[in-house]
């Protein structure tokens, strides 16, 4: 084998080592997420104000404090002790967390114990991830050639929406072979996830434990230059701060909201604002998240030849000119009212359950009905019946649910989705090799993780709750939660257009 | 564009303040321990206040350096840093 094949098929081995685990650490950090009413069941019982607080911090504080913490403390350790074993120590303990949530007996067998584990562990989830991403991305950065570095790189930066993807399709695949009850029950299907990981995890270590040290990292401690105070100096010297300062607000910020609203807020309006089914909202946010994936290697290699500012900022500008047009039509598609002028209606046997309120009857009539396109929904309908006859009559409420979208209108929100994703790709799919070039090798790992920690982390994590204080003050407007990313992205778009180079840094070996 | 990078400073300086201060008011018109919603949690705003604070200490930070020129030269080699 001659040289050039040799260093290729090795950098393929660097690559595919360090995304697996990344992908992996996604898919153990979503999981809990995607598993959270299951897991709220069996864990938090509400009623219970130490578990209820002891979920809002397992929610809540996983994302925002520990992650950022995470950062610093796997980045000094892979700076000082090297990106080899500090992200297999991120992995191991990601790994072992997830397995371990997985076999938490419940609330309601070991008591005020299991969510206290329970909030350890998903602690413990969130300090890794927080060390895993810089690693990985420096790893491949300090592996790959000037230019290609951000074509190489764009694979790690594929894993977090592959995570995603696995995530989604193990629990789907899972759930659609057991009843509710039997997946919902104390010992059920929802842990059968958390178990794959120790198995995913165990694979990934074996092929980590194979690769060497990063080049340049090696090199740097051969000859004894690699940082004594890591912390201090990438946030306590000021040409370096600057730049920490620069990263965050000029590029990571607006990336972790576009990333969040793409991937998570797009799946959570689908099923709570336009109450689409379960499996039809989980496969189109599938669809469209494999149309979309090839697009992060694209830019990554795209970002090699013309730089990597203006491919993000764009990401950035087009989902600032498009998100309100794109979920105003998950909107207005989603409207039955509308489809049923357009459409003949077969409605199916109504269910019909009386409470008695006082003397007076609340009448609940539940109708799946279907239309000539293809479509259809649950209508559920309230009414009372009033014991006097002499009461004025009112018009019965209606609300619906479990909306199943006809095939053109599924495939244009496959189209849709396809195209928030792709705004992911252009401002994740660089963002690597940008991080990895803005950094001296002795502090990289510790100066690039804790901004794209707080970008992806806070930022992006803090897009639901913003949204929901958006909409809880100005509810006349279904899409105000939309504000809040748009705003992000928009100071950062001014910010990165104006202070950001976009020059390539060829030598990171410094 | 050296100019503009330095007035721009000025504004990153007062948006981190007003920042804070909305989210302190939210929170206090939100708060509400009889709410059952995330929004009326006073753990939630207590954490996002604490996270938010240093970020808003750093946009502080940043409008100064761009106010004081700081960005008008960006490092290109790694000693540059050490400063």
């Amino acid at each position: 084998m001659n040289e050039t094949a040799s260093n290729s098929f090795n950098i393929r081995k660097v690559i595919a080592a360090s995304s697996v685990g990344t992908m992996i650490e996604w898919y153990d950090f979503y999981i809990f997420g995607m598993l959270s009413t299951t897991i709220s069941a069996q864990f938090f019982p509400k009623g219970n104000p130490t578990a209820a607080l002891l979920s809002t911090l397992a929610i809540f504080a996983a994302g925002f404090i520990v992650r950022p913490f995470g950062a610093l403390v796997f980045g000094r350790l892979g700076d000082i002790i090297g990106r080899k074993y500090t992200f297999l120590l991120t992995l191991i303990l990601m790994g072992g967390s997830t397995f371990l949530i997985g076999c938490v007996p419940s609330y309601e067998s070991i008591g005020i114990a299991a969510p206290l584990l329970v909030l350890l562990l998903r602690l413990l989830q969130g300090l890794a991830l927080g060390g895993e991403y810089g690693g990985a991305a420096t790893y491949v950065a300090e592996h790959a050639p000037a230019n290609k570095r951000g074509y190489y790189t764009s694979w790690i930066q594929t894993t977090a929406t592959l995570g995603l993807f696995v995530a989604l399709g193990v629990i789907l695949l899972v759930k659609s072979n057991m009843p509710d009850a039997r997946f919902n029950a104390e010992w059920g299907g929802w842990r059968y996830p958390f178990w794959i990981s120790i198995l995913l995890v165990g694979i990934s270590i074996y092929i980590r434990l194979k690769m060497k040290e990063s080049p340049m990292f090696s090199k740097l401690k051969a000859e004894g230059n690699t940082s004594v105070n890591p912390i201090k100096e990438s946030f306590r010297h000021k040409g370096n701060f600057k730049m920490v300062l620069l990263a965050l607000f000029g590029a990571v910020m607006g990336q972790g909201v576009i990333w969040y609203t793409g991937q998570f807020y797009a799946q959570n309006f689908l099923e709570t604002k336009c109450f689409i089914g379960f499996e039809q909202s989980r496969t189109i946010m599938l669809w469209a998240i494999a149309f979309a994936t090839p697009f992060f290697v694209f830019w990554g290699w795209l970002s090699d030849k013309i730089g990597r500012k203006w491919i993000m900022l764009m990401g950035m500008l087009l989902a600032i000119v498009t998100y309100r047009p794109i979920f105003n039509t998950f909107l207005k598609e989603t409207n039955v009212v509308e489809w049923q002028k357009n459409n003949s209606v077969q409605p199916g046997v109504p269910k019909i359950v009386e409470d008695a309120i006082k003397s007076d009857r609340l009448v609940t009539t539940t109708t799946r009905v279907t239309l000539s396109n293809g479509s259809s929904f649950t209508e559920i309908k309230t009414d009372t019946a009033f014991s006097n006859p002499g009461q004025p009559a009112h018009q019965p409420h209606s609300t619906y649910k479990d909306k199943h979208l006809s095939p053109g209108t599924y495939w244009k929100f496959v189209a849709l989705v396809f195209l928030l994703i792709v705004y992911v790709t252009m401002v994740y799919g660089p963002i690597a090799a940008f991080l990895v070039e803005m950094f001296p090798t002795k502090i990289r790992y510790t100066s690039m993780s804790l901004p794209y920690h707080i970008g992806n982390g806070v930022f992006g994590g803090l897009v639901p709750f913003i949204g929901l204080l958006l909409t809880t003050s100005f509810p006349a407007d279904p899409l105000v939660g939309l504000w809040y990313p748009i705003g992000i992205a928009a100071l950062c778009l001014l910010i990165g257009t104006i202070y950001l180079t976009n020059k390539i840094d060829k030598n990171v070996d410094d | 564009m050296n100019k503009i990078k330095r007035a721009l400073g000025i504004i990153w300086l007062l948006l981190a303040p007003a920042v804070i201060y909305f989210l302190v008011d939210r929170a206090i018109l939100h708060i509400d321990p009889a709410g059952k919603k995330d929004i009326n949690n006073p753990v939630i705003w207590v954490i996002i206040i604490g996270i938010f604070t240093p970020i808003a200490i750093g946009l502080v930070i940043f409008g100064w350096y761009a106010f004081r020129g700081a960005y008008d030269h960006l490092p290109t080699k790694s000693d540059e840093l050490d400063t």
